[in-house]
């Protein structure tokens, strides 16, 4: 049987039943990272608190890229099969903006501040058959 | 004490398959102490980088083992500005009368592929994709369209000069003219970016022999004074490359700091600037840059290239060389060549593209990965 796995520990809730992404508020000064890190950017303080992002916000910027990017890229993909992606800048209210995979690729369905979600979807295939989940932000219906 | 700079050399741009990195690197190094009318054996220190062709000290093993102290630097694309500023300091002390600053690189072709752990973000960011400057910079500018209405035929009039001025430059990599429709209507590359609004990694060497100010006339008729030389590291809320997240609330980005560092160091204000190189990654970088460094207002930009202000010969030339989009990036010289440049046009040896009137007072920006920014004044 197929098993799933998350790209990274800690960049997610996985598995769960409603997966959302995972940043550190600071206790000192409130300010929100993604992903979740040790001490805050912002004032250096290491008092910090794991917690679940909004799973909506808006497109704050976007781009496609058009050709296959060299190792570390790793997905399934060849030359032959690469598809261009749509990545952007997800602004989260009341936390952080976040950089991710967009789901769309065709420029004129992306518009700066449309809605967009966040998903958990399978990225790539290990060796041994398993499932990479990666997150990606898809335009809300 | 004020530091002069009175020799430079530089290996053209571009692709030079029978020389190394390093080879090229020797060759600027000779020229710039040619130019000086000093030996290598009269250099007291040197300050060089290079970021795929081995280590910079290595140059010693071409030019000769004198024993100075050579300190190799690694900025990223300010690496040759870092260099600078070191060098430059070194001599301000006092502890210095006269060194080197050297620069060179050979990349492979293709896009920079950086290693996310290397900069301390997760491998999981370069697998799915996002470890790309060509999208940071692409996503800065679709932002600043949006926000400040610049238009794409105004991106590819920057690429169309940069190709103008680099065909009145010898050492620059992509000399032939090419014209506005075919830029923008080039492969789409990361939107709205095409790949003629690119630069590319290529190859290239510069070197500068710096000295004391008050025996600058020992060496040249024509010592160009270092009025500034500033290095800024990103703040918390700025908008960077290579960054998983960011703030809500944006903060003035490392160029702004950089910027406004140099002019209060050398006491004059954006509107003295004569002639100015600005990181041109791609052609959306030269238009952000210019308002970034203070040259204009966020917006005034699309009115100034479409009406030719930044041309050589309009009232703020920028990029005279052809900038990084004609002559490519080698990390390790990109920054030193648009010193090189500047010192031409302060002593009134640029030639074809000299531009006129005499300037006094030139500009130099850089801009890389994490989120540095190094920047120069130079007068003559």
């Amino acid at each position: 049987m197929t098993k799933q796995k998350p790209i990274a520990e800690g960049l997610f809730t996985w598995p769960a039943a409603q997966p959302a992404l995972l940043g550190s508020r600071c206790n000192d000064c409130g300010i929100v990272s993604f992903p979740a890190a040790q001490s805050c950017m912002a004032c250096s303080g290491q008092d910090v608190t794991v917690e679940e992002l909004p799973r909506r916000g808006t497109l704050w910027t976007w781009t496609v890229q058009r050709f296959m990017p060299k190792a570390p890229y790793h997905s399934d993909e060849t030359e032959q099969t690469f598809q261009p992606y749509g990545v952007g800048y997800v602004e989260l209210p009341g936390g952080v903006r976040v950089e991710g995979r967009l789901t769309e690729n065709d420029p004129a369905k992306l518009r700066i501040g449309m809605a967009m979600d966040v998903v958990f979807e399978p990225y790539r295939h290990e060796a041994n058959g398993d499932e990479v989940i990666g997150f990606f932000f898809r335009p809300a219906a | 004490m004020d530091v002069a700079i009175v020799g430079i050399g530089i290996h053209p741009f571009g692709r030079t398959p029978s020389r190394s990195g390093l080879q090229q690197g020797a060759y600027a190094a000779r020229l710039a102490l040619k130019d000086a009318g000093v030996a290598w054996s009269d250099m007291q220190f040197a300050f060089g980088g290079s970021a795929s062709a081995g280590s910079a000290d290595a140059l010693v093993n071409e030019l000769g083992l004198t024993g100075i102290p050579f300190i190799n630097v690694a900025n990223g694309c300010a690496t040759g500005g870092s260099s600078l500023i070191s060098a430059y300091n070194a001599i301000k002390s006092g502890e210095y009368d006269i060194g080197m600053v050297a620069g060179f690189d050979k990349h492979d072709r293709g896009a920079f592929n950086a290693d996310p752990e290397a900069l301390g973000i997760g491998r999981w960011y370069g697998e799915l994709g996002l470890m790309m400057t060509t999208q940071f910079f692409a996503m800065k500018i679709q932002k600043y369209m949006h926000d400040y209405g610049i238009s794409r035929e105004t991106l590819a009039k920057v690429s169309e000069k940069a190709f103008i001025n680099a065909s009145m430059n010898p050492n620059a990599w992509r000399r032939e003219p090419i014209g506005v429709e075919e830029i923008a209507n080039s492969q789409m590359v990361s939107d709205p970016l095409t790949k003629f609004m690119f630069c590319s990694p290529s190859e290239g060497g510069v070197a500068l022999v710096l000295c004391r100010a008050d025996q600058a006339r020992r060496y040249t008729d024509t010592p160009v004074y270092l009025k500034a030389a500033t290095l800024k590291s990103r703040r918390y809320g700025s908008f960077e490359v290579f960054a998983p997240s960011q703030a809500l609330q944006q903060v003035d980005g490392p160029t702004v700091d950089a910027s406004r560092a140099a002019f209060e160091m050398a006491g004059v204000g954006p509107g003295d600037i004569d002639v100015m190189q600005l990181q041109d990654t791609e052609a959306g970088a030269e238009v952000m840059h210019m308002a970034e460094n203070g040259f204009c207002e966020h917006g005034e930009q699309e009115f100034l290239i479409q009406s030719g202000a930044t041309r050589i010969g309009g009232r703020m030339p920028v990029n005279t060389d052809g900038g990084c989009i004609a002559n490519g990036e080698p990390i390790g010289a990109s920054g030193l060549r648009q010193v090189y440049e500047n010192v031409l046009q302060l002593r009134g040896h640029a030639g074809e593209r000299q531009v006129p009137g005499n300037p006094r007072l030139a500009y130099t920006h850089v801009y890389g990965a994490p989120g540095i920014s190094a920047v120069t004044l130079l007068q003559n």
